[in-house]
């Protein structure tokens, strides 16, 4: 386990050295995307309009935060991650076409997600969930906030953060995956239990 | 003051209580988790949770970001006064934690999709009731998370398995569940009754501190074991591996017909969130489980 500070934005080579198992803590800028954010920046990609930031370099963040807006600026109050399990669908895409070098979330991606990490060279973070208040002790700014009209929970928050982390390296850009590997052993264990527990499989 | 302002209050209070400050049961399980946790990944995240706790506390701000869904337990004595308009006050208590704490608005019309914006909406917040001797008002609230409530299972068993079902139920829903609870989790188990009952008593266990297991000490035996067990999974703490994939197991039942055999499992995630306060026939509150007031 090593552990890396990298700042945004963030190059194809330095995310190939991290391995799963690394805690990551980043410096720079983190835009929060959730399934609607996913769904319209992908449909912007293909009728080749630019997204409202470029996000080459940077970190995606699977969070609603909670915000509250004191005058005219936003504070993000609460800011921990979402279950990433729902973007699944899109990050393949996403990572390619927009060269996200870190995804930020909780519960893990899957098979497809892991490829294109390897592919493209990106890592999934996972920040540990519930960890609203650290989150939100890291965003030193709320940057800026794009298309809004989806709800504050779905909207592109822009944050810039210092030290934002631990996020535990789960998934790297050499095919590895903690959560893929930690549902094979489980499996493997269930079989122990029910010896244990006296049940039949 | 009036019964009714004085329940909003102490409405309020328990539910900024519960939002910001985890139960003592809770933190002391999560300190012993970190120092025991042998998988490095799992420690990174014990840690993390152990010092937004803190922060939580520190800056008096909700520990997790979503606020959850909120659920009053009642215990009002058989002649304490106007029990009628205690179900009012807890939903203004309800709307003024919202703005004032803030919490998240978590209250969404499932026909429209509309969120309420201020966590009421039909039957919600949610009130069980309990009648009990005296004159006094107990009021307990859970602030319920989504991704827990999420894999929360009932389901019927066959009777002809006995326990021996229950177990494998139990375990197959953890190994199910896997990150997406937050674990540690704490699990409520029930059986018998109906498939509402059931689900019902496991929710209600989950108010019960991690260190009081079950008197019955056939039933206590039920709770380590599947305790032990479901730590034995490897899921770990938010499912990146390790030994602790549990906090507590709480197991209660109700008496079953004899062709069924419902059974529950309640999840709650790590951030537990419960208060507890009693209001006195002359006015005076106790809060039960915390100190901190407003």
């Amino acid at each position: 386990m090593t552990i890396y500070r990298f700042k945004t934005p963030i190059s194809e080579e330095d995310v190939r050295k991290l391995k799963v198992n690394d805690v990551l803590y980043i410096t720079g800028t983190i835009v929060t995307a959730r399934d609607q954010a996913h769904r319209r920046a992908l449909e912007y990609f293909k009728q080749g309009k630019p997204l409202p930031i470029n996000l080459e370099g940077l970190a995606v963040f699977h969070c609603g935060p909670v915000v509250s807006k004191e005058g005219d600026k936003w504070v993000a109050v609460a800011a921990g991650p979402t279950t990433s399990t729902r973007m699944d669908i899109f990050e393949d895409e996403f990572v390619k076409n927009f060269k996200v070098r870190v995804i930020i979330g909780k519960g893990g991606m899957g098979k497809k997600t892991t490829d294109a990490m390897a592919k493209y060279g990106a890592v999934y973070g996972a920040f540990t969930g519930g960890a609203a208040i650290l989150a939100a002790k890291a965003i030193k700014n709320v940057k800026n906030v794009e298309w809004l009209d989806l709800g504050t929970p779905e909207a592109l928050w822009i944050f810039e953060v210092e030290n934002f982390g631990p996020l535990a390296v789960a998934i790297d850009s050499h095919g590895n995956n903690i959560f893929m590997d930690v549902t094979k052993k489980v499996e493997e264990n269930k079989q122990k239990i029910y010896q244990k527990l006296g049940l039949s499989p | 003051m009036e019964t009714t302002k004085i329940v909003e209050n102490v409405a309020f209070n328990i539910l900024k209580q519960a939002v910001i400050y985890l139960p003592e049961d809770v933190k002391q399980a999560l300190k012993k988790a970190y120092k025991e946790e042998t998988s490095e990944t799992g420690k990174t995240q014990l840690k993390a949770i152990l010092d937004n706790i803190e922060l939580a506390e520190k800056y008096q701000a909700p520990v997790c970001q979503d606020t959850g869904t909120i659920i009053f337990y009642i215990k009002a004595g058989s002649k304490a006064k106007d029990l009628d308009k205690v179900e009012n006050a807890l939903i203004n208590a309800t709307r003024k934690a919202t703005k004032e704490i803030p919490l998240r608005p978590n209250s969404v019309d499932p026909f429209t999709q509309k969120n309420s914006g201020d966590n009421t909406g039909r039957y919600i917040p949610f009130t069980h009731w309990e009648i009990v001797p005296g004159d006094s008002l107990e009021m307990t609230v859970m602030t319920k998370g989504g991704g827990s409530e999420n894999v929360c299972i009932s389901g019927m068993l066959v009777p002809g398995e006995g326990i021996n079902g229950l177990k494998k139920f139990v375990i197959d829903a953890v190994i199910k569940a896997g990150a997406q609870p937050c674990p540690p989790t704490i699990l409520g188990i029930a059986m018998g009754g109906g498939g509402d009952i059931a689900m019902k008593i496991a929710k209600k266990t989950l108010l019960k501190p991690l260190n009081e297991s079950n008197p019955d000490p056939t039933i206590a035996k039920l709770e380590k074991e599947i305790f032990e067990a479901a730590n034995m999974t490897g899921i770990g703490p938010m499912g990146l591996g390790g030994k602790t994939t549990v906090l507590g197991v709480h197991i209660d039942y109700a008496f079953r017909h004899p062709a069924s055999f419902p059974a529950a499992v309640a999840f709650n995630c790590w951030a537990a969130r419960r208060a507890s306060a009693r209001i006195n026939a002359d006015g005076t509150v106790e809060y039960l489980t915390h100190k901190v007031k407003w």
